[in-house]
């Protein structure tokens, strides 16, 4: 650490809404030159803490220090004037302006009469853009980009500003392993550059690679601060939640039934090629590979939202084609899709609505919904995944992320299927429901369905898997069984193909 | 990457590839089908198009910033048709009566001014109660238009100047006078969308609202100024139009938001906001006025006019999202 002055410090701050303490007595700082975690379930109070950074939301009390100087964030501009600014999750681009436009959105540079100086323009983003030595110029159109290097955008436009902390905000989420190398690449250069960075993220991997000190909050209440070599996660989880997570290797111990489903030679363009695999009742495949290997494409394929080019797909040993959604629901395969709120969930229908969705045409006295049907469907899924909520009135999109999750599996459940594929089971939910998630998965194998996971993180797949499809470049590399596996060979499989392509 | 500029070559492209196939079509198909022996490609024939273009052709100029933007506004024809009413009868005012001819550039700043205050009017409600665009100009189109027949009941307001007229129906370098304003809005739009910060965060709000205002840009005031830009342009349609004809029908103008928006999608405007050029309204509004002439030309009544525009309206919408269903797909590879 080059200077004990803290770049932001914040003391004591409180924030309550009507009923809520969202923070309460909540201090933190962050030096030049290091990257200090925070840490936290969901609703702990990370969120509340960054709106107050950003100059949303006014402490009832406390006080906010940038280099020792007291200063009030009025908002989002007056922060990033000061020197505070924000990578956010969700990245926040017009994707049909040039990388330029977007770096200086807000503040394009004037020539008078109102008119951009473009060449000013382009000649201060390049400067940052070398920087960060990405592969683009200021003149590409941010739709052309991959997410990674739209992140990269975002990153060049803090830098717009001399930073004094920089908060990335789950800033992984969407990229591929081989992307957050080049992220935390960069992380580190502005680290050596004196910024001080504050990092939140779910991911244990990340925080212990990257982060100097780790603080935890947990509802609203802070819970301390560590150096990062003198903790481990078990104890950081600890902090956390309050108990122990359990991340061990789970391979099946019960018999394993017939083959439910089976893909032969399946192909679809370019997004991927002879793809062969089958799953048998009470096991879980898993899929892992970076984005865009493939893994969303064939199970899109295999929930009729694609057709294949070749190939063919068998469930119970008989040869199926599924043209659409409905036919694939008719043939007993469901899919839990990646995006839960875009494309899982009808957010603004209330729990058991959501929960009985696809089968409502059953569900009938006469012309009629049966109203009283379905609530008691709604009510023994409940009881079976945990589902909390106050009741099947309550609307799906104040739910939690967790809950949200096991309304779409139960939807699926409640219709019996033969094969469930769940894609990306726990993106965007807080480490306590992740477990539960996890465990639930090993129950519904255990009780005898055919399970396909999709997942990007390595530890999920290991853990809830009993064989393991590693996938490159639209083809599956190999199939590891749980023996078999290790988090070396693993990462071999899905990007050791590379050099040779 | 090199796919990804050809197709957008294509994209922008395709309108004016369209025109030119318009243009041999009728010019074929005029061999056996037209009514008059003058060949469709004919010089007059040509430069009256591009006059018949103006009045619509200056409003979707107009309109390609609105939607660029993330806006809509359904309330051109009625201002359209009051900027009329204000130009014709301002010119009878007893006020001006010693002016003599004087009284022209005075009416047409009148109604220029209330367009463009008109047009304010709804940036400002836009701005100000956060409704939809298209709600609040739904709105003001009937307000409007109940205005137009408040100041006359069902009957025209007509007042035909001599010398307006002739201003009119000038011709310099060959253009008519209304290609001639035609042609310098254009400009002079493609120029704000180009290289003024105005312009370009115009683009910015429509393409991402929420990225625009963490930037610090302020929406309100953008839009503001395009709801008044659209507004003045409308009232200068006016303006090129009636100096010319001399009479107000109450019912002028109605259908006219929805002729230019369709010539502002043609020119591959995205409804959504983001994305669109002035160039490719251009393109557009030309199409169209083609495909009414040329469909005139071998003697297809209006009805069949509209049914035909209809259907190429839908098919290009439906080719454009094949296009970038595609470009999607390529992306995610």
């Amino acid at each position: 650490m080059i200077n004990s002055t803290p770049a932001l410090r914040l003391e004591g701050i409180v924030k309550t809404f009507p009923g809520v303490r969202a923070l309460d007595n909540v201090s933190f700082d962050v030096v030049p030159g290091e990257v200090h975690a925070l840490m936290g379930e969901n609703g702990a109070g990370k969120s509340t803490l960054m709106k107050v950074l950003g100059g949303l939301y006014q402490p009832d009390f406390g006080s906010i220090f940038i280099e020792d100087k007291s200063v009030e964030m009025t908002s989002p501009l007056h922060s990033k004037a000061l020197g505070v600014v924000f990578i956010h999750q969700e990245l926040s681009l017009a994707e049909e302006l040039s990388v330029a436009e977007n770096v200086y959105l807000g503040e394009l540079p004037r020539k008078g009469f109102g008119l951009v100086d473009w060449d000013l323009l382009y000649s201060k983003t390049d400067a940052i853009l070398q920087k960060l030595r990405v592969g683009f110029d200021a003149r590409t159109l941010v739709g052309d980009l991959s997410i990674a290097n739209q992140q990269m955008v975002e990153i060049a436009r803090a830098l717009t500003v001399d930073a004094k902390a920089v908060i990335f905000d789950e800033p992984t989420a969407s990229l591929t392993d081989a992307e957050k190398l080049v992220l935390f690449d960069v992380i580190s250069d502005l680290k050596q550059q004196g910024v001080g960075i504050i990092y939140i993220s779910h991911r244990m991997e990340e925080i212990f690679k990257i982060t100097d000190r780790i603080t935890v909050l947990r509802d609203g209440q802070y819970q301390g601060t560590v150096a990062t070599r003198d903790t481990d996660e078990e104890s950081v989880t600890q902090m956390m939640i309050g108990r122990k997570l359990d991340l061990s290797r789970n391979a099946s111990h019960h018999e394993l039934g017939g083959v439910a489903l089976e893909v032969k030679n399946l192909s679809c363009g370019d997004l991927y090629t002879d793809v062969s695999f089958q799953v048998r009742r009470g096991e879980v495949l898993g899929f892992y590979g970076l984005v865009g290997a493939g893994r969303t494409e064939i199970a899109e394929t295999l929930f009729g939202l694609r057709q294949p080019s070749s190939g063919s797909i068998h469930v119970d040993g008989k040869e199926v084609s599924v043209a659409s959604p409905a036919e694939a629901i008719r043939l007993g395969i469901s899919l839990v899709p990646e995006d839960r709120k875009g494309q899982g969930l009808v957010l603004g229908m209330n729990c058991r609505d959501n929960m009985t969705l696809p089968q409502i045409d059953d569900m009938t006295a006469g012309p009629f919904v049966a109203n009283g049907a379905e609530v008691s469907l709604f009510d023994q899924y409940r009881d079976r995944l945990d589902i909390r909520t106050p009741g099947w009135k309550q609307t799906v999109g104040n739910l939690s992320g967790g809950n949200q999750q096991k309304i779409v599996i139960g939807k699926w459940l409640s219709m019996h299927p033969n094969v469930l594929i769940v894609d990306e089971p726990t993106r965007g939910i807080d480490v306590g429901s992740k477990s539960e998630i996890h465990k639930l998965i090993r129950e519904l194998a255990a009780s005898g369905y055919a399970v396909i996971v999709i997942s990007s993180e390595m530890p999920e797949v290991l853990h809830v898997s009993d064989r393991i499809a590693a996938m490159f470049s639209g083809e599956i590399v190999r199939t590891f069984t749980s023996e078999e596996v290790t988090e070396d060979n693993l990462i071999q499989a899905i990007s050791g193909i590379k050099q040779k392509a | 990457m090199k796919s990804e500029q050809t197709k957008k070559l294509i994209k922008s492209g395709a309108i004016w590839f369209f025109i030119v196939v318009e243009l041999i079509f009728f010019s074929i198909a005029g061999e056996y089908l037209a009514l008059s022996d003058k060949a469709f490609m004919d010089a007059d024939n040509m430069l009256l198009l591009l006059k018949q273009s103006a009045p619509i052709g200056i409003i979707a100029v107009g309109m390609t910033l609105i939607m660029v933007n993330g806006n809509i506004d359904l309330s051109v024809g009625a201002i359209f048709a009051i900027a009329g009413i204000v130009l014709l009868d301002t010119m009878s005012w007893p006020m001006f009566a010693d002016m003599g001819d004087g009284v022209i550039p005075v009416a047409w700043v009148l109604a220029l001014l209330v367009g463009a205050l008109l047009g304010a009017l709804n940036g400002v409600i836009v701005w100000k109660t956060g409704v939809d665009a298209f709600i609040v100009t739904l709105g003001s189109m009937l307000g409007y238009r109940g205005l137009v027949f408040m100041f006359n009941g069902e009957n025209p307001t007509s007042n035909l100047n001599w010398t307006l007229v002739d201003f009119a129906e000038a011709q310099f370098l060959g253009l008519h006078t209304a290609t001639w304003f035609f042609a310098a809005v254009v400009l002079v739009v493609w120029f704000i969308t180009r290289y003024t910060i105005h312009g370009r965060n115009a683009y910015a709000i429509g393409d991402n609202r929420d990225a625009a205002v963490n930037a610090g840009i302020r929406v309100g005031p953008h839009m503001l100024i395009n709801f008044t830009l659209i507004g003045f342009l409308a009232a200068l349609s006016a303006v090129v139009f009636y100096s010319e004809s001399g009479s107000v029908n109450p019912n002028d103008g109605q259908l006219y938001e929805l002729w230019v928006i369709t010539a502002v999608v043609l020119g591959g405007t995205k409804l959504t906001g983001g994305s669109g050029s002035i160039i490719g309204t251009l393109g557009g509004v030309l199409a169209i006025q083609l495909l009414r002439k040329g469909l005139g030309y071998i003697g297809a009544d209006t009805s069949t006019v509209n049914l035909v525009i209809g259907l190429i309206l839908i098919v290009v919408l439906f080719i454009d999202r094949q296009l970038n269903v595609k470009g999607k797909e390529a992306l995610k590879v």
